[in-house]
């Protein structure tokens, strides 16, 4: 989980009048994690030590004058470079006492703001949409600098990020209402040009945020309605054409935030990780309207993970360097760490690790939908479609939801296809006659489904004997209790068919049965709970599925065993956390049964055999791990023609 | 300085022989090595382990033992003849047979009146050495079984000889066997393999130390025959010792690849009786150690792994300098490859064949044109390319051959000038005109052989001689002819350098003798300044008009090279010029090759020598103020050759030491994990 930890005040603020603006311009990463460089939105720039919360400097530029940008650190000279009046570029060191004689160079148009990532060059980016490295321009300053953005575009937000080794200025802009991105790159330079999908009309985004992940830059950003969104770029194939033309930029919903009463109007919301994002401006679910929050979400599950309550006014802005979250609100600078290990059902649930992402989930669910959309005949709300369950045979209720699901929005479905589940369910266990397996399946297929929204689901398709749906179930429900897992263990094992005297290389049940059982071995969960649960199992059953679990792993110790391709089969190390299971909790039973006593010597050799491969595999580690340090060595053939370069 | 388009080769397969044996002169300083191929090298250990001297090997010599007498050079092989080398010519001079089967060792007496031979019929045979031959003496109480290892007493009066399972003194005198000296076998389940005693020693206090095959190193009493102490050296066998000069350290080779020292020392501080100890271990090679040197100040060893390596005894040296480095000698100090600028042609000489390639104009393969095989059963002592591509002449110690090559777009045709003037028999070192018309070789006695040659004919001109002074005629082993030819240039192994004049076909000056032998020279195309790097690494420029040194070579010496140059342990043994930059020299050892740019300030003494990273990360402006005239490329290893090409492009041939070890039989003893 998540975790925001106790905040300390890095400085005070001093806002405008009116509280509109918290006054500061920026804040940038200095020379290491532990320094920053904050600017205020009028004529100062100060650095901090972060853990000494204390200023090691400030610079203030004259009278009348004014910073237009924040200051950023180039780390290569270990200078500072900001810009006043919009059109003066500004260069200095730490040891430089006074701004006016540090260096200066006035450029030909309105600079917007100069980023710099660590250890880059920094970048200047003007008004009008055009870019310079800071070093060519101040080779020439009074270069003509030309116009990218349209008439009455104007820039909104811009950062840059480094993909791999190149860099990238993302900038968006607004005009009339519409907003673009443009996707700059440097070096060799080309740009893209993209338009954000329409909200609501009247909406423009409130924050945005990008950061680079897997090859593709993933910008989210959030609008007043609460809605998050994130549009995945490709950093590949970009600068074949020159991007006059504005592609669409597809985008997912990530996140339907409360927003309380009204909108949202000072909210920022930035991405921490791939799984998880800060939102400041935001009411807290369960805390009333109050929007003085910062929330750690995760989205990938779409829970809340941790929030704080920010005394005084929000402002809508963040910033977040090296695990910690800078802060204005009220008077103050907060700096509050935190902390996103990777989630994964395994931490809340148990041991299964979640590796699909929210995105292939969202993608699935849309081919889903398209597909069917053709169907649909009537157009039916949630309430009518209920109703309808209560009552209808089942093949209208089949044909209904089906094309409920189709005309659905993704993000309306959620709530729907919980409460379609449960009156299904409930009607199927009062009315014994009526059973709608194919529209339960439909409705798991969906993944909105899971087993605390309709905990009979599973027990009712149990004792229809409905294994496909069994099986749908414990493949997408990620928290299923472990004794609902017992009890289809228990149905499985005691459905098994009577095999004579079972050899260790014929599978003890039936192919059915076996899938069925590979899904159980692949449901999360947690020993202690499984382990009550596990006992109830009668010593039959214990000796059968041990069985299967024996020859399970011969068949994956003995060839390999193919991971097929779209076939969900265990892992050796969910066979054998089973097989200790199992072993644990009926070790005094197995003993005292005869029948037991070979099976018990074969799964004692195996475990001689893993503990085996385990400390042989401990004693080659040392030269494995060489392997890493080594560098890779390219191939040079018998003859190659090569240009050197000598100085 | 700029881009290079570098043709980067590494399909010559040079493989190394195996070093079998080798013996050291004290006196002279020099270091005779024999290696598995037949072939004997001699290095000058007193101008910087310097190869100065190669005699090409024959198919079947197998040389098994070595042995200076004073300045003459005896082998011994299997084949069971006795040799004494012409050390002027590089030849053998003659030959005696033994007549007692394959000889396994060979050993003078002290005076250098009486070599032993130890032979496969059991018999040691003593050779009296005469002024020009030696002369069968007599033979020493046959016993049974081959004798394997032989040491004279230093007396003279007493042999001692290794045999299997023991180890026999014989009275020099009588011929009788005074002594027997049982030695045991290995312990444990090879007790029935008989045990052979690879080596012996004979100490003036009548100590006798002797290396076998079960890995014992033991130190007998000669006198009473009893046996010492027993050091359990290796699992192996310990293939071979030697001894110091002063008899207070003895060091033994093991098939595992390590050299152990043993001392004569007093075991404790106040004690005054002394006793061999074993004291250190070296471990410098991977296979067997088959050939050792123990010198006054280092430990000389080589075997299997081909390598030669010099480890200088610290407590003999003076530490942290040139001379307490360790060396490897892994390469020939000479170019086994031959260029053919115009034609972009590379010829590759083994010690039985020639390799003709051809280099590829862009990305790919280049072509292998011609395999030429030798006749008979000598090995090729030295070859040429002319630039143009077209001949091709080689030599070994009784005969030389030339050939016409065509080379067409895919196959090449080479065609062997029947009648060759009978002037041309045994060359050391061959070089064509850069015109191609002419043919340069070294022959006997200092003296140049002139030949034309052309389509038609091949005619006999001149021989170039020069008067000189010492009774000595040193054998010219670098020729070099200047790009107008006008000029050649030759240089012997004492160091001398001639000019001669090709014009008026006369001696033209001598360059003034440095006291190292020069390794490499060239005639600049443009100056016709003689360029000529020795081996202790100085290099020197010579005006060919003016007689003297040039100004530039003055201020090198002057100002002094960087102690880095110095002390780069492997010779320059190539140098091109650059035709559109003459300030430009282009020379390489086996790790760099470097650009010499003459235009260029000398570095200073504090001055960083390679300098290419510094230079790369400084923007343009100030790499002007910053570069020196040393540019040096490590890109590059194992360097066989580096040579220009008429268009400008670098040829670099590697023969990485990696592949050289990867065709190496595997070793006794690998290094596991942990162990």
């Amino acid at each position: 989980m998540a975790a925001l930890y106790e905040g300390y005040t890095l400085c005070g603020l001093v806002p405008d009048q009116n509280l509109s603006s918290s006054g500061i311009q920026g804040i940038e990463e200095e020379r290491d994690r532990d320094h920053v460089v904050v600017t205020d939105s009028t004529r100062s720039v100060t650095l901090y030590k972060v853990s000494d919360q204390k200023p090691l400097g400030s610079w203030t530029v004259k009278q009348g004058q004014k910073l237009t940008c924040p200051a950023v650190f180039n780390s290569q000279t270990n200078e500072y470079v900001a810009v006043t009046d919009n059109k003066v570029i500004r260069i200095w060191k730490e040891d430089d006492i006074l701004l006016d004689k540090a260096f200066k160079a006035t450029v030909s148009s309105d600079v917007w703001k100069v980023h710099c990532t660590h250890g880059g060059e920094p970048v200047v980016l003007f008004q009008r949409g055009a870019v310079r490295l800071l070093d060519s321009l101040l080779a020439a300053p009074q270069q003509p600098i030309e116009e990218v953005l349209a008439q009455e575009e104007t820039i909104r937000w811009s950062t840059i990020i480094v993909a791999e080794t190149q860099q990238f200025i993302i900038i968006t802009t607004e005009q009339k209402g519409e907003h673009f991105l443009y996707l700059q790159r440097l070096n060799p330079n080309s740009v893209q040009r993209y338009r954000l999908e329409r909200e609501e009309p009247g909406l423009s985004p409130l924050s945005f945020s990008a950061i680079y992940k897997d090859k593709h830059i993933c910008l989210l950003y959030l609008y007043p309605n609460g809605h998050m969104y994130q549009s995945v770029l490709s950093v590949r194939g970009l600068g074949t054409e020159e991007g006059v033309q504005a592609l669409p930029l597809p985008r997912s919903l990530l996140l339907g935030l409360p927003v309380g009463d009204g909108q949202l109007e000072a909210a920022s919301a930035m991405a921490l990780d791939e799984a998880h994002v800060a939102v400041v401006g935001v009411p807290h679910p369960s805390a009333g309207g109050g929007k003085d929050f910062l929330c750690i979400w995760n989205t990938n599950f779409q829970t809340l993970q941790a929030g704080k309550e920010m005394a005084g006014k929000i402002y809508g802005q963040l910033w977040s360097y090296s695990n910690k979250v800078f802060i204005p609100h009220g008077k103050t600078l907060s700096i509050i760490p935190f902390e996103c290990p990777k989630s994964s059902l395994a931490s809340a649930l148990g041991k299964l690790k979640h590796t699909k992402t929210e995105g292939e989930l969202n993608q699935t669910c849309h081919t889903l939908r398209t597909t069917r959309k053709s169907q649909s005949t009537t157009n039916l709300t949630t309430d009518q479609v209920l109703e309808l369950i209560k009552t209808a045979p089942v093949e209208e209720i089949q044909k209904e939801v089906e094309g409920f699901l189709t005309r659905s929005e993704f993000q309306d479905l959620q709530p729907s296809v919980g409460q379609l589940a449960l009156t299904l369910v409930s009607r199927s266990l009062a009315d014994p006659a009526f059973y709608s397996s194919s529209t339960l399946a439909q409705l798991v297929h969906t993944r909105c489904l899971c087993h605390s929204v309709c905990p009979d689901l599973v027990l009712l398709a149990l004792e229809k004997k409905d294994y496909f749906l069994c099986q749908l179930c414990l493949q997408f429900f990620p928290d299923i209790p472990e004794a609902v897992t017992c009890a289809c263990l228990k149905t499985r094992a005691e459905d098994k068919k009577k095999a004579s005297a079972p050899s260790q290389l014929i599978c003890p049940v039936g192919l059915h049965k076996a899938v069925l059982i590979n899904e159980i071995l692949q449901t999360p969960y947690s020993d202690t709970f499984l382990l009550p649960h596990l006992k109830d199992l009668s010593s039959q059953n214990v000796m059968l599925f041990l069985q299967y679990l024996q020859f399970l792993y011969l068949k994956y110790s003995q060839d390999a065993f193919p991971q097929m391709e779209g076939f969900r089969s265990p892992s050796l190390s969910q066979i054998m956390d089973w097989v200790c299971l199992l072993l644990d909790a009926h070790f005094t039973v197995l003993v005292m049964t005869p029948e037991a006593k070979g099976l018990l010597l074969n799964l004692h050799s195996f475990v001689k055999s893993q503990v085996r491969l385990v400390s042989e595999l401990g004693k080659i580690e040392g030269s494995l791990q060489q392997l890493h340090k080594m560098k890779a060595k390219e191939s040079i053939g018998q003859y190659s023609i090569e240009i050197i370069e000598l100085f | 300085m700029g881009e290079f388009k570098v043709h980067r080769v590494r399909f010559f397969d040079y493989m190394p022989s195996a070093i079998r044996t080798m013996a050291f002169n004290s006196q002279t300083e020099r270091l005779a090595v024999a290696r598995a191929d037949g072939a004997v090298e001699i290095f000058n250990f007193n101008d910087n382990f310097f190869q100065e001297k190669v005699i090409p090997g024959q198919d079947g010599r197998a040389i098994e033992a070595l042995c200076w007498v004073g300045h003459r050079l005896f082998s011994a092989g299997l084949n069971g003849e006795i040799t004494e080398y012409d050390l002027e010519n590089l030849r053998p001079q003659y030959t005696v047979d033994a007549y007692g089967g394959p000889i396994w060792t060979i050993s003078s007496n002290s005076q250098g009146t009486q070599l032993a031979v130890g032979c496969e019929d059991g018999t040691v045979k003593i050779f009296a050495i005469l002024e020009e031959r030696i002369q069968f003496q007599r033979n020493l109480n046959r016993h049974k079984g081959r004798i394997i290892s032989l040491c004279w007493h230093p007396s003279s009066a007493q042999i001692a000889a290794g045999m299997t399972d023991m180890i026999t003194i014989y009275d020099a005198e009588t011929g009788q066997a005074t002594r027997r000296l049982l030695v045991d076998r290995a312990m444990g389940a090879s007790k029935n393999k008989e045990v052979v005693v690879w080596s012996v020693g004979y100490l003036s206090d009548h100590t006798i130390i002797s290396g076998d095959s079960a890995g014992k190193v033991q130190i007998w009493n000669g006198l009473t025959g009893t046996l010492v102490r027993t050091y359990l050296v290796t699992k192996w066998d310990v293939l071979v010792l030697s001894v110091s000069k002063d008899e207070s350290s003895v060091i033994a080779g093991t098939s595992e690849g390590t050299v152990i020292q043993f001392q004569f020392i007093s075991s404790t501080l106040d004690q005054h009786d002394k006793e061999w100890v074993r004291t250190r271990t070296f471990r410098n090679h991977s296979h067997d150690v088959s050939a050792l040197a123990h010198t006054d100040t280092a430990v000389v060893s080589g075997g299997m792994d081909t390598q030669l390596v010099v480890r200088p005894l610290l407590d003999k040296v003076e530490k942290n300098t040139q001379e307490s480095a360790l060396r490897k000698i892994a390469f020939p100090h000479r170019s086994l490859v031959g260029c053919a600028k115009k034609a972009g042609l590379l010829l590759f000489q083994f010690p039985d064949r020639l390799e003709l390639w051809k280099l590829g104009e862009s990305e790919g393969h280049g072509e292998q044109h011609t395999h030429t095989h030798t006749l008979g059963e000598d090995h090729i002592c030295c070859s040429a390319l002319s630039a143009c591509g077209g001949w091709l002449a080689y030599s070994t110690v009784s005969s030389v051959r030339l050939y016409r090559i065509h080379v067409m777009i895919s196959v090449s045709s080479s065609l062997q000038v029947p009648k060759l003037p009978k002037e041309l028999r045994s060359v050391h070192q061959l070089c064509f005109s850069s015109d191609s018309s002419k043919l340069f070789a070294s022959s006997c006695q200092s003296s140049v052989i002139v030949v034309a040659v052309s389509q038609q004919e091949c005619r006999y001109l001149h021989t170039l001689k020069h008067k000189t002074v010492s009774t000595m005629l040193y054998r010219l082993h670098l020729l070099c002819a200047s790009d107008d030819g006008k000029w050649l240039a030759t240089a012997n192994t004492d160091c001398e350098i001639h000019i001669y004049n090709l014009h008026k076909m006369k001696l033209h000056c001598m360059v003034p003798v440095y006291n190292s032998c020069p390794t490499t020279i060239a005639i600049h195309p443009v100056t016709n300044n003689l360029i000529s790097v020795h081996a202790d690494q100085q290099i020197f420029e010579f005006s060919l008009v003016q007689k003297e040194y040039t100004q530039w070579s003055r201020r090198l010496q002057t100002q002094g090279l960087l102690s880095l140059w110095l002390e780069r342990d492997t010779p320059i043994t190539h140098i091109t010029f650059n035709p559109k930059n003459p300030d430009h020299i282009i020379l390489h050892d086996t790790y760099m090759f470097c650009i010499i740019d003459q235009s260029l300030p000398f570095p200073e003494l504090n001055a960083v020598l390679w300098n290419q990273m510094t230079l790369k990360n400084l923007p343009v402006s100030q790499r002007i103020g910053q570069s020196h005239a040393f540019k040096i490329c490590k890109i590059f290893q194992h360097l066989m050759c580096v040579s220009l090409l008429e268009d400008l492009s670098l040829v670099v041939v590697e023969r990485p030491l990696l592949d050289i070890m990867s065709q190496l039989p595997a070793p006794v003893r690998q290094k596991k994990f942990a162990t």
